[in-house]
């Protein structure tokens, strides 16, 4: 496929964003978007680690399982490479900022099973994405996931003080947002920049 | 087919190894912090490895700062002022300091990691804090689920401390631990008798110390424990007294009961002691010999739930609603509380409703 990288990276925030779209990479979006700085904290851990693994699966699918006919390693493959980079980005994190590294506390590791990071490399290997366009799908997607959360974090901020039936706080409300978000990415499809 | 599986199975280790050496290069580099200064009270100079909390890298060269919860972060009493080098306050941290110990730039040792040159305040009286080797001489089974434990002091051979503070005691591993842990508890030994500790430890349900000092320790272990600590002891004055214990919280009262007798205390004193039933009072003959000794002195167990002991004819209830009948002159009456954070808390409020402002209390978290 001769998709353009560059349209891939703004298709994955956009028309085809892992989280509105595809419904990926919930539950830590919604309890960590209660506060903007750790969702900023954790949407960058989770870009980060996005683009590492979608580089590093790719290459290890196509240049290991693929020639040794192990194709169907690829799911426990994949899994042990993004634990092994999520818990690289803990001590990178640890070490530069043990403010962030405690605010997100149990959140930081709990990446590792956040499913949109095993969908990002799932999803490049079914849609036959060269080195550079998956690349380009893992930053697109991880930059996706970042607008999300900081998008439900800065509206549940404007909620704080306002008044919510009981039983519609924290979960609820949240998923209530994230539906009509959604809906509205929906409008992006409409501009035809994959065409 | 053997083949094959052995191709999957190395492929996958090989994967697995270059990885798992990718982290250990990745924590080499960047989790390694060198060797870093700690400069204590502008003063005294420690070199330590970086990487450790303050409160261990400050253990591990026998400066023991008071701990209740092993480092957990759970009990606040590890606090000491950083002037330089602690780095941001953690949120782990914000729930135990005040806005003003903030700004004095009071910190848990517990959580500030030593990464560069540090430079710290501690109380003088934190350096008299010595590290004992005991071993446990008797246990004496107080009631159904309390014992005394008498740990001897082997090195050094006796403990200098004023009756009702509190020592830490290490644990030590057994089969079902999933960790040791070092707890408070308070010394029922009068400062007479120093050469050895005496504590009285109530079993916790799955509490990791208490499983250990009831189930598994036996006479001649080896016991590691740190003190004294503590502000809990009687001060010097002629004012009423009130005591108030549930449970272990007899402990400190044991051995300050036994020092004021010894020193033919005049001073006016209640003892309050709460219990469920009637199983689970001890001591209480002890207590009674001390009410005929000291003609001030009278000692009122209380039990909550009467229903269970028909035989009972002593005070029943909670004690805080009993205070105020008793108290004599709130304006000049100390309260002294040992005992869970639930009735320290609604003593306390009571307490200080009826006027009684001076409250002494060591909370365990």
């Amino acid at each position: 496929m001769d998709i353009n990288p560059f349209v891939i990276f703004l298709a994955a925030i956009f028309t085809g964003n892992i989280l509105l779209t595809y419904f990926l990479g919930m539950c830590s979006y919604l309890s960590v978007s209660k506060e903007i700085e750790s969702s900023a904290g954790l949407g960058m851990a989770v870009f980060f680690v996005l683009t590492l693994t979608s580089a590093i699966n790719y290459l290890v699918y196509h240049y290991l399982l693929v020639p040794m006919d192990l194709v169907y390693l690829q799911y426990i493959v994949f899994i042990i490479v993004i634990a092994a980079f999520v818990q690289l980005t803990e001590i990178v994190i640890e070490r530069f900022s043990p403010v962030l590294y405690y605010s997100l506390g149990i959140f930081l590791p709990l990446i590792t099973v956040n499913c949109a990071i095993l969908g990002v490399s799932l999803f490049l290997i079914i849609r036959q994405y060269s080195f550079i366009q998956s690349v380009a799908y893992g930053a697109g997607s991880g930059i996706g996931w970042l607008v999300a959360i900081l998008a439900l974090a800065g509206i549940r901020n404007r909620l704080k003080e306002k008044y919510l039936p009981r039983g519609m706080n924290n979960a609820a409300i949240s998923l209530i947002i994230t539906g009509i978000m959604a809906l509205a990415f929906i409008g992006f499809s409409g501009v035809a920049i994959i065409q | 087919m053997l083949g094959l599986i052995i191709v999957n199975v190395l492929v996958f280790a090989g994967i697995g190894g270059l990885l798992a050496l990718l982290l250990v290069l990745a924590d080499f580099f960047l989790a390694n912090y060198g060797d870093c200064l700690i400069e204590i009270n502008n003063k005294k100079k420690l070199t330590v490895k970086g990487g450790n909390s303050l409160l261990n890298s400050l253990s591990e060269n026998d400066i023991f700062i008071p701990s209740a919860c092993g480092g957990r972060g759970t009990c606040g009493l590890c606090k000491l002022q950083v002037s330089e080098g602690g780095g941001p306050l953690l949120p782990t941290e914000k729930p135990y300091l005040t806005a003003e110990e903030i700004s004095q730039n009071y910190r848990l040792s517990c959580q500030v990691k030593v990464k560069t040159d540090i430079s710290i305040s501690i109380p003088e009286e934190l350096f008299s804090i010595r590290k004992f080797k005991g071993v446990m001489e008797k246990m004496i089974d107080y009631t159904y689920d309390t014992k005394g434990v008498i740990i001897k002091l082997i090195e050094p051979k006796s403990i200098d401390f004023k009756a009702g503070q509190y020592i830490q005691l290490q644990s030590k591993k057994y089969p079902k631990a999933k960790q040791v842990v070092s707890r408070a508890y308070s010394m029922a030994n009068s400062p007479e008798n120093n050469d050895h500790v005496e504590l009285i430890i109530r079993r916790v349900p799955e509490g990791i110390m208490t499983t250990f000092i009831h189930d598994y320790c036996r006479k001649d272990d080896q016991l590691t424990l740190t003190g004294p600590y503590g502000d809990f002891y009687i001060r010097d004055s002629d004012a009423d007294m009130i005591f108030v214990a549930g449970g272990s919280g007899m402990a400190p009262f044991k051995g300050i009961m036994e020092e004021l007798c010894r020193k033919e205390c005049q001073r006016h004193i209640l003892f309050f002691f709460g219990a469920r039933t009637t199983k689970d009072l001890f001591l209480t003959a002890e207590m009674k010999e001390y009410e005929k000794k000291m003609a001030a002195f009278s000692y009122h167990p209380v039990i909550s739930q009467p229903e269970a002991s028909p035989d009972w004819k002593g005070l029943t209830g909670y004690i805080p609603p009993l205070l105020e009948k008793y108290v004599r002159d709130p304006a000049k009456t100390e309260g002294y509380l040992c005992g869970s954070p639930a009735l320290l808390a609604a003593t306390e409020k009571k307490m200080r409703e009826i006027g009684i402002d001076k409250i002494f209390y060591d909370s365990f978290g």
